[in-house]
């Protein structure tokens, strides 16, 4: 936590090997040369990091001869919503975030059921094939997603669910990931209250509801941040499960708009347009939220 | 920005505290003689808990795994999506075909440097920025680690398409860098031995983030008496670094490795959205090469092989890094 041990200076400043005798002064006197350094560096990978963004943002508001100036123009001189507007009218974005929305919310909610309650069953019930199925869960979480989607695009072809809801939700429904972390969480839950509970006669489902449920509201906040963003930004299944664009999410929608060969130059205003009101929610319920994101990816990689 | 977020966690915490005070007081009142039984009601209620999550495990993954791997032995193609039982056993065809189709081999090659280049940059950068913000310094720690990983939380295919933007050799960021010092951009996207590199150093751009978080969480694990011992015992900064920091982090080490790889191994909305795989097949991976025979020439028994085949490599070398980087412990 403090300043003093200091890996990160050695990276900055290797000429330095301090002995034994130094190692009192080192604390001292070039501790401050050594953050100013760190900070530097900290700032410029900052800023390599938001440049994508910024430029994106700026770019959203320039006029199209600016966008196509060369060399480029870095802040727009007159301000435009032009590129929102064009945008707007060529692709129906309220009807795509309603859809990303739909879809997001359903994954979110049903993951969070279901998921607790493997998660309930494999940390606190006693039962038999509790490990097998913890076995199962954690090689689920190894099997990448490409190895599904041909049979998955005919399952869903037979069951007429293409364009559909229930297309896009299902398969995402109950993720392994969600069980994982609700069983971390839920371990740490005392055995003796739940034990105290069933002497009063309460059963699992109450129990489960009333008791766990409620404990878990930092897991479960966790959960819903990731699994409705992990819907949000998904492309790949949404992109094979939807042919009517009026069933696109926001991205597919974006990426057929961005990779039509059939559109001539000067989009590029537009593009940056919808890929800024696709990222800006995001972003901003990120920043809101960042201690649980940082937090999550934290509890999962632990164990 | 911090405090809010801070209350807003205590808060959730406070919500939560009285919740649990309350429920166990409220529950029914029984005998207090049930206590006995108890083993039948866990295995009925254990197995009730499971089923949501398998019936859909089931049915949305493991037949589908199962599928694919029959499907990889048939001639599978359009005609079967609806008629799936009216394809033809092939045997091994669609694998042997693979080794010998140049487009196939490419698209392999293209992922491995993907891979080889892309990951040992992704956790240098990671574990550097995780121990900077980790030690060197005290005020705007969460302000840096938020703009470190903000890019990870975006949606990809709006990020592709602003690099692909950032990136145009007449009117991007990256040309008016190139401006301003005088010189003329390349057309990296344009480029076949520019444009992977290019779409490596997106998805850099991308991932350090997630890698940092991890790093940040296995610092703060260490003991600091482990350091103050050492340090006590005379050890240097780059002795305690290599003595104590690497060792104790090489669980995380792991484990950002083996998912970063797993992750680069997958990539697909890069090439999808910034090349569609170009230019002449440069950019194109395995797993956009198995979305376009599968779904665009709707050569699905190909497309399997190909999906097997790439799934076999990430378990290979997943369990070559869990071994690999196991045995470097002892």
């Amino acid at each position: 936590m403090s300043a003093t041990n200091a890996p990160g200076a050695v990276s900055t400043a290797p000429s330095k090997k301090p002995g034994n005798a130094e190692r009192k002064d080192r604390a001292r006197q070039p501790r401050s040369l050594k953050r100013i350094a760190v900070y530097v560096l900290l700032s410029l990978g900052l800023l390599i990091m938001s440049a994508p963004f910024l430029w994106m943002a700026l770019s959203a508001f320039k006029t199209s001869s600016e966008l196509t100036a060369s060399p480029p123009v870095w802040i727009p001189t007159e301000w435009t919503l032009e590129n929102f507007r064009d945008l707007l009218d060529k692709l129906d974005l309220p009807l795509y975030f309603m859809n990303s929305v739909i879809v997001a919310v359903l994954v979110t909610v049903s993951n969070l059921v279901f998921c607790s309650m493997l998660g309930y069953a494999l940390a606190k019930l006693r039962f038999a094939g509790r490990n097998k199925i913890f076995g199962l869960v954690l090689g689920a979480l190894m099997v990448p997603g490409n190895l599904m989607l041909l049979p998955l695009f005919v399952l869903m072809s037979k069951l007429q669910l293409i364009d559909s809801y229930a297309g896009l939700v299902l398969p995402f429904a109950a993720g392994a990931f969600g069980v994982f972390l609700m069983r971390q969480f839920m371990q740490s839950i005392p055995d003796e209250l739940l034990e105290a509970a069933r002497m009063d006669g309460a059963g699992e489902w109450y129990i489960f509801w009333r008791i766990v449920m409620p404990l878990v509201k930092p897991a479960l906040a966790t959960l819903s941040i990731f699994t409705f963003l992990g819907s949000w930004n998904n492309f790949v299944w949404p992109l094979i499960a939807t042919n009517d664009p009026d069933k696109y999410t926001l991205p597919v929608a974006l990426a057929t708009f961005a990779t039509d060969p059939n559109k001539a130059g000067g989009s590029n205003g537009m593009l940056m347009a919808g890929s800024f009101l696709i990222v800006l929610p995001v972003l901003v319920v990120f920043i809101a939220l960042q201690r649980h994101f940082t937090q999550g990816i934290a509890t999962a990689g632990m164990k | 920005m911090s405090t809010t977020t801070g209350k807003a966690a205590e808060s959730a915490k406070v919500q939560a505290g009285p919740g649990t005070a309350k429920s166990p007081a409220a529950g029914p009142k029984g005998s207090r003689m049930r206590g006995k039984p108890r083993l039948g009601v866990q295995n009925m209620a254990g197995w009730l808990f499971s089923t949501p999550f398998l019936v859909l495990f089931l049915v949305f993954m493991a037949v589908p795994i199962i599928a694919t791997l029959v499907m990889s032995f048939t001639d599978f193609g359009l005609r079967n999506v609806t008629h799936p039982l009216d394809a033809n056993f092939i045997g091994f065809e669609n694998y042997t075909k693979l080794f010998s189709d140049e487009k196939f081999l490419k698209s392999l090659f293209n992922t491995a440097y993907f891979v080889v280049i892309g990951v040992p940059l992704t956790i240098f950068l990671g574990l550097l920025v995780a121990v900077l913000l980790n030690n060197g310094i005290d005020r705007a720690r969460t302000f840096f680690r938020v703009g470190f990983y903000a890019p990870v939380v975006t949606t990809i295919v709006a990020v592709a398409v602003v690099w692909r933007f950032v990136l145009d050799p007449s009117d991007g960021l990256v040309a008016g860098l190139f401006s301003e010092v005088g010189l003329t951009a390349p057309d990296f996207l344009g480029s076949e031995t520019l444009a992977m590199p290019s779409m490596i150093a997106m998805a850099v751009w991308r991932n350090v983030g997630t890698v940092m978080v991890l790093f940040i969480a296995g610092l703060q694990a260490i003991p600091t008496e482990v350091r103050e011992a050492a340090r006590l015992d005379g050890a240097g900064v780059w002795q305690e670094f290599k003595g104590i920091t690497v060792p104790l982090l090489r669980p995380t080490m792991l484990y950002a490795t083996v998912i970063t790889t797993i992750g680069y191994l997958n990539v697909f909305e890069e090439p999808f959205v910034m090349t569609q795989g170009g230019p002449s097949d440069s950019t194109l991976t395995v797993s956009l090469n198995m979305y376009r025979e599968g779904f665009n020439f709707f050569h699905m028994g190909y497309a399997s092989a190909m999906a097997y085949v790439l799934f076999v490599v990430i378990m290979g070398i997943t369990v070559l890094q869990l071994r690999l980087l196991k045995d470097n412990t002892k």
